[in-house]
Formats: C-alpha cells, structure tokens, sequence
C-alpha cells in the first residue's frame, strides 16, 4: 500500500469514526426530545386537570370539599351581603319616611301660620271697644292678613234698607255707590247672607264697584248688619290662599260682633255722657 | 344660649302682633315695637339691637326715611333691616335696596319665609 492510499485509508477510518460519534449524538438529541416532549405533554395535562377542578369551585362554591378557611371566608361573605341588602332596604325606607316627614313638617308650617292669622285677627278685633278702632282692625285685617288693596265696608240702616259704605282703602268713600238690600250683587249677598267670589272680574276697577271680586255679609246669627266688598287685590297677591277662606269666615262673624258691640258700647257712653251733664245740671 | 333682640317698626298693631309671634319662634329672641319712624329710633337709640323689621308706609316718618338715617349712622349701620310692606312693585324694592335694605318681603307674609330671611342674616 503506498503512502497515499495509507492516507486515504486513515481518512476514511476518521470519518467514520466522526460519523459515528455524529449519529451517537443525534440519537441522544432524539431520545431528550422524547423526553421533552413526553414531560410537557404531562404538564398539559396536569395544567387541564387543575383548571378543570378550579373550574368546578367556581361554578358550585356551595358544593364540593372546602378548606375551612375558604369555608368561613365564604360564609363571612354571604353574611355581610345579607346584611348590605337589609341595609339598602332600611336606607330606602328613611328616604321615603323622610320626604313624608319633611311633607308633613310643610303642612304643619302652614297651618301653623294659619292658626296664628286667626288668632291675631280674632284677638284684635275683640281688643277695644271703640268704634272707629274696631273698623280700623278691620281694614288692617284685610291690607296685611289677605292682602286686598282696594275694598270696602258697608254697613245697613235697618230702617231704609240701604247698606252704605261706612270705611274704605284704596280709594275715597264718596266714589263707592251705596246699595239698597236686595238689589245687585251686594244686595243680593247681604240678602241672601251667602259669600260671593267673582272668578272672572272686570279689568275696569269701577265696574268692579257694582260686580266686587268677593262680597262677605256681616252677621250676627241670622242678621246682617253689613257687607265687606273686595275689589282689587295687591300687586303680589296672585290669588286667594286656603286661610284667606277662613279669614272671610272669620271676618263674617267676628267683624260683625266687634262692630255692633263697639257702636253700641259708644252710643251707650255717648248717652251716659249726656245724662252725667243733665244730672249735673240738676244737681246745681 | 345667645339671645336676640328684634325691632320692629310697624304702624298696625296687628302687624306688629303678627311679626311678634313670628320672631318669638327664635329661641332667645327679645322683641321691641316701635309704631313709626321716629319711635323707632327712639328705640333703637336706648336699646341693643340686632335686627329691624320695618313698614314702609308709616306715619310721621316712613320706612324708607329711617333706612336712610340708620345706614348714615355709624353706631347703627351694620344692622340687618328687613323691610315689610304691601308695596309690591319693582322700583319699590329697588329704591329700599338700594338705600340699604338686606331684605324686602311683601305682604300678606308667611312666618316660615319672615323667620328664614331673619336667620339668613343673623347667621342662625
């Protein structure tokens, strides 16, 4: 063998060699490969079985074994939910009893006021027994208590039947007619001793004097001694309020008793006066 | 408890009864009444005086006159004056605020809205 085939020779035995030690690694690659892959489909399938047990707590967390734990946790949780919707429904019960209670405390302001122009105008018109200072309250009660800017008062002469205007505000007593009983709608409210309201006035103040937005006959039981006419209600004064009403009440009886009682009261004094002069002319 | 005293200038004594039973609501308050202008600050010159309560249309002096002489005196001008009166109309409110009202209620009145305004400006 020459030296050249001898060279050839080893080569060959070297990459055989080589190759060998190639397919010895490539069989050890192939076998950690197996390996791998074997682990991981292990994995996958421990992975699977933790998200399906995981899964099953979620969906039934009343069943199912539970550490204890998880157990009071959970009974903790049921407890305060319990608890929040009581809660709510309690909160939604104040609200409600509270807007009753501010309604309420509305109505008894109201009528608080109310009560307290009754007593104010009961209690003025009984404080003197003076004539011209009882037909005063009388006017004040009208201006500040209902809020009437032009309006009258007219008393009857029993003997001619005509009822006269005895004060007024808002305008001179000279320009208000004065009316027979019976006629018109004064004389047909002094008449029939029933309240009138006009809900529909004239715009003209003076027809107003012959058709008033409200005529209250004065009366002491079943006499009238007189009519109080309203014809034109403040600027701010919109409408009537609910204890205007009363006050119309109120003025009918009350008004009229203060009136009678104080003109009789003055007349009285009026004649004592006049007998004191005779007798001290006697006396003399 | 703190106490509070009223003036009120008012030429109707039932208005003034009224006014009286409003302020008596306030725990601690003192009224004073006065029937005109100048009664008014005879009163208000011999008697502490934390709020006035005044008509406009008085006789021997009106409201708005007496608005005048308090908001022009120093011992006086930081009283609160809530004005009460059957004027209704725009210019009149205008004109009392103007010379230096706080207030400006209208009659008829209702004791709730009297008793709100007077503790608006007391701070109650």
């Amino acid at each position: 063998m020459s030296d050249s085939e001898k060279t050839d020779q080893e080569k060959k035995s070297g990459i055989f060699e080589k190759g060998e030690e190639f397919l010895e690694m490539f069989r050890k690659g192939q076998e950690f490969t197996h390996d791998l892959l074997r682990e991981n489909e292990r994995l996958r399938y421990r992975v699977a079985q933790l998200e399906e047990n995981l899964k099953q707590k979620l969906e039934a967390p009343d069943s199912g074994p539970r550490d204890a734990g998880s157990e009071d946790a959970a009974g903790k949780i049921a407890r305060y939910e319990k608890r929040l919707a009581e809660l709510e429904a309690r909160l939604k019960e104040m609200e409600a009893e509270n807007v009753d209670f501010a309604q309420r405390y509305i109505d008894v302001e109201e009528q608080n006021n109310n009560l307290a122009n009754l007593y104010v105008a009961s209690y003025q018109l009984h404080s003197t027994l003076d004539y011209e200072d009882v037909l005063q309250i009388i006017l004040e009660i009208i201006i500040n208590l209902i809020g009437a800017e032009t309006f009258a008062i007219y008393l009857l002469d029993e003997k001619t039947g005509i009822l006269s205007p005895e004060a007024a505000e808002g305008i001179s007593r000279d320009q208000i007619p004065s009316v027979k009983i019976g006629e018109g709608v004064i004389g047909s409210a002094a008449q029939s001793n029933q309240s009138y309201f006009n809900e529909n006035p004239h715009q003209d103040l003076k027809k107003r004097f012959s058709d008033p937005l409200v005529c209250i006959p004065l009366t002491i039981k079943d006499d009238v001694i007189g009519v109080i006419t309203l014809y034109k209600l403040l600027q701010q004064k919109e409408r009537f309020a609910p204890v205007d009403f009363e006050l119309f009440t109120l003025l009918a009886g009350h008004a009229a008793t203060a009136i009678f009682s104080s003109r009789l009261f003055t007349e009285s004094k009026r004649k004592l006066t006049t007998f004191q002069g005779f007798l001290d002319l006697l006396s003399q | 408890m703190a106490s509070y005293s009223f003036l009120v200038i008012e030429d109707s004594p039932t208005m003034r009864q009224l006014i009286r039973f409003a302020l008596n609501r306030i725990p601690g308050a003192a009224v004073i009444e006065a029937s005109d202008g100048v009664d008014g600050l005879k009163k208000l010159s011999s008697n502490k005086v934390d709020l006035i309560l005044t008509d406009i249309n008085m006789p021997i002096m009106d409201g708005l006159k007496l608005v005048n002489l308090v908001r022009s005196n120093d011992s006086y001008k930081a009283i609160p004056i809530v004005i009460i009166t059957t004027e209704g109309a725009q210019e009149a409110r205008e004109r009392a605020m103007a010379l230096g009202a706080d207030a400006y209620i209208t009659k008829p009145i209702q004791s709730t809205s009297l008793l709100s305004t007077v503790k608006e400006l007391l701070d109650l």
